[in-house]
């Protein structure tokens, strides 16, 4: 039996009168793929921020398994003790690469600074270790100095997760990833996150309103309508016999008879 | 920082020298006192910088008000001032604050760098050792060495809090990715006793060294941006580097035309039209005393003539 990786107990957020999410509870164990899907206004962009440490929930608890401590609230953690893990043990892909990219700095840099951010000192380790993810994303070394501005948007989706990848977290958050990028493109990036994800062992929280990228990701599915969770399960379980009327709405409006 | 008695020898003095309807050295006394206040936290907590309410001065923001405040808040009767502006003493903005300070406070100013006890710079550090009863003021046009990377006032105040300085090597890795090595020539940044990264304003890296351990007090003052932060005598300096890249300072092949110094930092000049050129010390009052002292540089190169460029 391995340990919990993430747990989230009794959570609820509300801004002010407006509910986010109510009383979500799941366990994250290591290398697996979690799904959060449901429509925009669902709850779920609120959940994805209560547990990656970006909004502190109105109540209940997201507990993380430290590596020094074992299992502790991200929330009860001090601030710079959260922002050490976030830049280690997690990453977090933005649907909008830019908003996790350094759009001034090379690729080479985005993708190093992770590294030089906990310590590593050596110009030549570092270039290296750059060169290994940009191939791993299958992005061509001749781009390694160029900037983003000039990469397309599946490349900058590419970079991002590389630039998340390079301290190796043991659980990265992604929001939306493939949205936004033509569907030939799209198909790419989830075989590569598909690779990747199950090459190093990462567990993941993703949370999209796609179905069809539910599918080929996560192990498991977590479906959310007005703040709650409504239905959770293995995700071809979910997928292929919803129990829930909303679930089964969802998957019928994807599915064409 | 001497203070000022009551002494009467002293007020006639003052009566006598400084400017009719003005306070001394200019600021009034509760500007000085916020200043100073400043000034105090910044030297407790070497490299942290300090707001402070920055005032009008007489003259623009980028001309060194910054500098002018600090020193118009720490300088007393009994100082000599020197004003170096890049590395000279003559250029029109060291000589108009040096008479400012001639005028408002009635202090002697002087060139010599081992007479000073205020030393107020833009551009350099004298190449003369400053001594443990010497302050240099530096004037600074931008304080925070994050901005360039982060624009966020509260997250750079957040990055120096928890010394998470990952992103000031990732400017020197940009650096080294595009040029093959570190071109950051002026302004490079350091950390200050191993906590604060810290702008040592525009004086060239060759002078960074010099601001390690030194026994002077070290002030920095930055007039529109609103902030002072200081190194105290003898505190760590380490400029930032890679160990596969260490900091270095700039060296020439030449020595210095008018005085020899082969130790020194040098401008390059052109003296006339036919494409002439020689290297001289940037500290003028440094290579006027070595001159003084009968060194010799080897002079004005041959000119050039036409026939060597054929
Ligand atoms: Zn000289």
């Amino acid at each position: 039996m391995t340990n919990v990786l993430l747990s989230a107990k009794n959570l609820s957020h509300h801004y002010g009168s407006q509910v986010g999410c109510i009383d979500i509870n799941f366990d994250i164990y290591p290398g697996e793929v979690l799904g959060v899907v449901g429509e925009s206004g669902s709850g779920k962009t609120t959940l994805l921020k209560n547990i990656s440490g970006l909004l502190q929930p109105s109540s209940g608890s997201v507990k993380f398994d430290t590596r020094v401590d074992g299992l502790k609230d991200i929330y009860l953690l001090s601030e710079p003790e959260r922002r050490l893990l976030m830049r280690t043990d997690w990453g977090i892909v933005f649907q909008n690469a830019r908003d996790g990219l350094r759009m001034n700095v090379s690729a080479g840099a985005n993708v190093g600074e992770r590294l030089m951010a906990i310590g590593a000192r050596n110009y030549g380790n570092i270039r290296n270790e750059a060169t290994d993810w940009l191939q791993n994303v299958e992005i061509g070394l001749e781009r390694i100095d160029h900037y983003p501005e000039t990469f397309s948007g599946g490349m900058l989706q590419r970079l991002q997760i590389a630039r998340n990848l390079v301290t190796k977290p043991r659980l990265v958050f992604m929001d939306e990833p493939t949205s936004g990028l033509d569907v030939s493109v799209q198909a790419r990036l989830l075989d590569l996150i598909r690779g990747l994800v199950s090459q190093l062992g990462i567990a993941c929280v993703i949370v999209s309103h796609d179905l069809g990228v539910m599918r080929l990701l996560s192990n498991r599915l977590i479906v959310m309508h007005q703040g709650r969770v409504v239905e959770q399960g293995l995700t071809d379980q979910v997928l292929d016999d919803p129990q829930h009327p909303y679930s089964q709405l969802l998957v019928s409006s994807i599915l064409p008879v | 920082m001497t203070a000022i008695s009551g002494d009467r020898k002293r007020s006639s003095r003052l009566k006598e020298k400084t400017l009719d309807g003005y306070n001394f050295a200019y600021l009034d006394d509760q500007t000085k006192r916020m200043i100073r206040r400043a000034t105090l936290k910044a030297v407790a907590i070497p490299g942290y910088q300090v707001p402070f309410g920055s005032r009008e001065m007489p003259l623009p923001f980028g001309w060194g008000t910054g500098g002018i405040q600090v020193t118009a808040s720490i300088i007393g009767i009994d100082d000599t001032l020197k004003v170096i502006d890049q590395g000279a003493d003559d250029t029109t903005n060291a000589v108009n604050i040096r008479r400012f300070f001639a005028k408002t406070a009635g202090v002697e100013t002087t060139e010599n760098t081992s007479d000073a006890s205020i030393i107020q710079t833009r551009h350099r550090i004298p190449e003369v050792k400053l001594k443990s009863d010497q302050i240099i003021v530096y004037q600074v046009p931008i304080p925070e060495p994050l901005r360039w990377i982060e624009p966020r006032e509260q997250e750079t105040r957040k990055m120096h809090a928890l010394t998470e300085y990952g992103v000031m090597h990732v400017g020197l890795y940009e650096n080294i990715a595009h040029f093959g090595k570190v071109t950051t020539s002026y302004d490079y940044p350091v950390q200050v006793n191993d906590h604060y990264v810290m702008s040592p304003s525009p004086i060239p890296k060759f002078d960074n060294p010099k601001m390690d351990k030194m026994p002077a007090l070290q002030l920095f003052g930055a007039g529109r941006e609103k902030r002072i932060y200081a190194v105290p005598p003898y505190t760590k300096v380490k400029s930032l580097d890679f160990d596969d890249h260490p900091f270095e300072i700039e060296s020439w092949s030449e020595c210095c035309a008018l005085c020899g110094s082969s130790s020194s930092f040098l401008d390059e000049v052109i003296t006339d039209d036919k494409g002439s050129r020689m290297f001289v010390c940037s500290d003028s009052n440094f290579c006027a005393e070595r001159r003084a002292k009968g060194h010799k540089g080897p002079g004005l190169p041959r000119k050039l003539e036409i026939k060597d460029i054929e």
